[in-house]
């Protein structure tokens, strides 16, 4: 167990303490949006921090919309920023 | 509301209440639409808002949806916009060799009847649909099928009525019907009566309860369905796109759980997914079942829907007669009624066609097409299940 | 499959009250919580796994929860000689169903993969808790603009500070919980703003805080703002929030007695990059109508649970304790779960102590009047309509205008929140109405006119309680597949 764990987000480098949630990591390490809308292009990250507006949405080692405020921080995670989910003809 | 004497009074303003004053007013009819909630609060804001030919063979129904493609296109093309109107097109798939078979023998008759059906090569069904399953034996495609979002068309068309002179009341309720002998001169509301020369039970899966009032039967009884609504999603799915036992249970009068999957985008990214017909009276518990095998059905076509995420589903209930054909026309049983009701699942897409011709029989003019099937006096009560 | 006697929903502090409490009363126990670690909203604390001896800093009741913590670990464990809990954390509630005399509840994982599908319980306490509610702003959709308690879980959690220089904004006691942490966490707060005017409610702003037990509360808050020099302005409320990419500047007004916008009083705008907000709390109730529970509206005008002197709903077996049943703060919360708990044990057939009944039953009817006078001194201000423009955005998901809603209104005719969110898309989104429901429901309506069950019931009904997959739907285990 270390205290720091280190991440990407859009590929440049972040740290974070361990036990964090992405959506801590990413305010300490100064980014504060990481999604555009889907109507307006408009940037969005955090607001209710709680999980319950979906705003924070963020792509998690791959997996799009996972909410940036309840995601626990890992080492060696790949966070990207982006809108919507592309889906995948093979599932 | 005292003084107020109008040609027409309609009752409902869901999508065929709300055509019917569009086409009454546009035929010079004074029109008062009455309606117990709000505005497209009933079946109109449960639905999907399809105008399908592909789910139609020769007969009544078909004409009536080519009168309405016409409608839409034409004397409504103007306002297309306003409600997302959209010739996408459905595209409806055989999983088998054999279903294909039999979609083959569909579509040569329903090209026979004057529908736009061409045959689509497995290999080609890519083109149409990037995220289909490859595992299809083909598909057919059907040009002339299309989409309006179905609250925004009925809302919208009140509006254009109300502009030329319909009054809309809400939260008013018909409590009973004034007569004079057999004749139907009005209704009475919770808010007042209403004098008027016809008047229209639009009521929608509702309205069999409101011809009774009448003293009349038109048996329109509720089939429950449920659709489920993703997160918006970049355009996936392009076309209106059917597995092809969808054509079957939209004709099948079958009491259990039937699914038939339906999958379509909408201008808002999400993706709405059906379908499920159910005959369970009103019942609004929300079945897990149904939506279980919804789900599973839209996967085995859509395998790269899997991790998307359901943000909410929403049930209907479809106003069905028991032959599977709408209620359109006056009624010889009590003479100042008419009805415009029990379009099952195809009510958006009709909901013009079937007003036009309403409207023609109310005031006399030549119908544009053959009305008779439709006439709300052809079930005997042996018929009435 | 599991079997339990009782689910609790929700490890907050109704939910932890109510499931060590039933436990201990015999009951086998599942605790259901979205959260990582047990505490809820209230509690939001750093990673166990992580352990901090600040643990406790800027918490509040704390030792009430170490004390439940340390009950639920106890219960947890195989040596536990009466009931046992299975804490079932980072997981919500997508679908209740019917099972039998009880109910299933249809778990999806928050993160990561689902441990647990399906929870069966012959009864049920819901304690889903709430969260901020908000009411649109011009700009209030720039980054940097966040509720108020998620800047408090940023701080009480990560110990991450949302902003260097910050206006909390808003109306409610919460305020000043979320000022003081920022400012002890090094941030400038250089506003509180207000929007009550507190009078006839209490001579001092700091009252506002000042629950009856918590008098020590209040005047820590009060040397807490001395401290830091955080201005305490009330009747004031941010008006605009100015930025490009991110929050750089709000506007301020004042506002008069009836709590409208006063057009002859300007304020400078304060140069900000954080504005917290918060206008009170909504209670999540999607779970208490997925029961069929029915609801009314409280004081502060959200849809609650409708309970009865023993936190039972009108559904046999589902309970509610906490925000849910009328938003009351910490110490209500736990005491209407432990009741429910009492409750839902002596349903069950359980001896349970009349005497502790009693003074439960006590305390919440002190607590609820306690929390009806604090809901009338923080209304929402008459005239928040005031400072909308056309172009604010109500629904931040769908991006849906205060325009396009008013459009929906007068042109196209909708007379219902119901109506205008099928005609114009509020509350259509990811987040399905919860922050913007409150905001909508009003527009939806005259000025001025109250909010009724009719207008909130039909938005608070969400059939999937949480975004589900479709690949776990179509692989949900579901009652009609027969005895498992």
């Amino acid at each position: 167990m270390t205290d720091q764990v280190s991440l990407t987000f859009d590929g440049v480098a972040i740290t974070a303490a361990a036990g964090q949630s992405v959506g801590a990591a990413l305010t300490d390490a100064g980014i504060r949006s990481w999604r555009s809308t889907r109507r307006g292009g408009r940037p969005r990250g955090l607001f209710c921090g709680i999980g319950v507006c979906f705003d924070c949405l963020v792509t998690v080692d791959g997996r799009p919309n996972q909410r940036a405020c309840l995601v626990p921080v890992r080492d060696g995670m790949r966070l990207e920023s982006g809108g919507l989910r592309e889906v995948d003809a093979r599932g | 509301m005292p003084g107020t004497h109008p040609d027409v009074v309609v009752i409902g303003a869901g999508a065929l209440g709300a055509a019917t004053a569009w086409f009454a007013t546009r035929a010079g009819l004074t029109v008062e639409v009455v309606e117990r909630g709000s505005i497209v609060s009933g079946t109109t804001s449960a639905c999907e808002g399809n105008l399908l030919v592909s789910d139609k063979e020769a007969g009544p129904e078909l004409d009536l949806a080519l009168l309405s493609h016409q409608l839409w296109r034409g004397e409504l093309g103007e306002f297309g916009g306003l409600w997302e109107f959209e010739e996408k097109g459905g595209l409806v798939v055989a999983a088998t060799a054999g279903g294909m078979a039999g979609l083959t023998e569909l579509t040569e008759r329903q090209r026979a009847a004057g529908i736009d059906v061409r045959e689509v090569a497995a290999d080609e069904i890519h083109d149409f649909e990037p995220h289909l399953t490859p595992d299809l034996a083909g598909a057919a495609f059907y040009p002339q099928d299309c989409q309006v979002q179905p609250m925004l068309m009925a809302a919208h068309l009140l509006r254009l009525a109300r502009e030329l002179g319909a009054r809309v009341r809400t939260g008013t309720t018909v409590t009973g019907f004034l007569r004079d002998g057999d004749r139907v001169t009005g209704v009475r509301t919770d808010r007042g009566d209403i004098a008027a020369g016809h008047v229209v039970n639009a009521a929608g899966t509702w309205a069999g309860e409101l011809a009774a009032l009448a003293g009349v039967e038109v048996p329109v009884l509720p089939r429950r369905g449920f659709i489920l609504v993703t997160e918006p999603l970049p355009p996936t799915v392009f076309h209106k796109v059917y597995a092809g036992e969808y054509v079957a249970s939209t004709q099948s009068s079958d009491e259990g759980l039937q699914t038939s999957t339906v999958i379509e985008g909408t201008r808002a990214g999400t993706v709405l997914i059906g379908s499920s017909r159910e005959r369970v009276g009103f019942d609004r518990t929300v079945s897990l079942p149904a939506l279980r095998e919804i789900a599973g059905k839209a996967l085995a076509l859509y395998p790269g829907l899997a991790p998307v995420a359901l943000m909410r589903t929403y049930l209907g209930f479809r106003p069905y007669c028991p032959d599977h054909l709408p209620v359109i026309g006056t009624d010889p049983r009590a003479p100042g009624l008419a009805h415009v009701a029990g379009h099952e699942g195809a009510g958006i897409g009709l909901s013009v066609g079937s007003a036009k011709l309403l409207v023609e029989a109310m005031t006399g003019a030549t119908p544009t097409i053959d009305i008779t099937p439709f006439r709300p006096e052809r079930f005997s009560l042996q018929e009435v299940s | 499959m599991v079997e339990f006697d009782l689910a609790v929903v929700g490890a907050g502090p109704a939910g932890l009250s109510a499931a060590v409490t039933a436990a201990e009363h015999g009951l086998r126990v599942a605790l259901v919580d979205a959260g990582t670690q047990p505490g809820g909203q209230f509690w939001r604390h750093p990673d166990e796994q992580h352990p901090r001896p600040d643990e406790g800093r800027g918490q509040h009741l704390w030792s009430r929860f170490t004390d439940l913590r340390a009950r639920l670990h106890g219960l947890e464990s195989a040596a536990a000689t009466t009931g046992r809990i299975e804490l079932v954390s980072g997981h919500q509630v997508w679908f209740v169903e019917p099972a039998g005399e009880g109910f299933a509840l249809h778990l999806t994982a928050v993160h990561g993969e689902t441990r647990l599908p399906r929870v069966r319980a012959a009864a049920l306490v819901l304690c889903p808790g709430g969260y901020d509610r908000q009411l649109p702003v011009p700009g209030w959709e720039l980054p940097g603009v966040m509720a108020a308690g998620g800047v408090q879980a940023l701080l009480k959690a990560h110990r991450s500070v949302a902003g260097r220089r910050a206006v909390v904004a808003g109306t409610g006691p919460f305020l000043l919980p979320v000022a003081t942490g920022l400012a002890e966490a090094g941030a400038e707060v250089v506003a509180i703003c207000e929007a009550g005017s507190l009078s006839g409610w209490a001579r001092r702003p700091i009252d506002a805080a000042a629950v009856p037990s918590k008098a020590l509360e209040a005047v820590e808050y009060a040397a807490l703002l001395a401290k830091h020099r955080i201005p305490y302005r009330m009747r004031t409320v941010v008006t605009a929030i100015h930025g490009e990419t991110e929050v750089g500047a709000v506007s301020v007004g004042r506002l008069d007695r009836s709590g409208r916008l006063r057009t002859d009083v300007s304020l400078p705008d304060l140069d900000v990059d954080l504005v917290a907000f918060g206008w009170g709390f909504t209670p999540s109730l999607e779970l208490i109508t997925a029961v069929g529970a029915s609801t009314r509206v409280d004081v502060d005008e959200s849809l609650v649970a409708n309970v009865d002197d023993w936190q039972r709903t009108d559904v046999p077996g589902a309970y509610v304790a906490g925000e849910a049943t009328g938003v009351g703060g910490a110490l209500l919360a736990i005491a209407e779960g432990e009741l429910a708990a009492l409750a839902a044990s002596r349903d069950a057939g359980r001896p349970v102590s009349e005497a502790s009944v009693r003074r439960l039953q006590r305390q919440i009817a002190r607590g609820r009047r306690f929390a009806a006078a604090m809901h009338r001194a923080h209304p929402v201000p008459a005239g928040w309509q005031d400072w909308l423009r056309q172009d604010t955005t109500v629904c931040r998901c769908e991006e849906t205008t205060l325009g396009e809603i008013c459009d929906a209104r007068r042109e196209l005719g909708a007379t219902d929140a119901r109506t205008v969110k099928l005609l114009a898309r509020p509350g259509m989104g990811w987040c399905q109405g919860r922050v913007c429901g409150f905001a909508a429901a009003k527009l939806a309506k005259p000025v001025g006119e109250a909010l009724t069950t009719s207008d909130l019931a039909p938005l608070a009904k969400r059939t999937f309680a949480a975004p589900v997959s479709l690949e776990t739907l179509a692989t949900a285990p579901t009652e009609s597949d027969g005895a498992t």
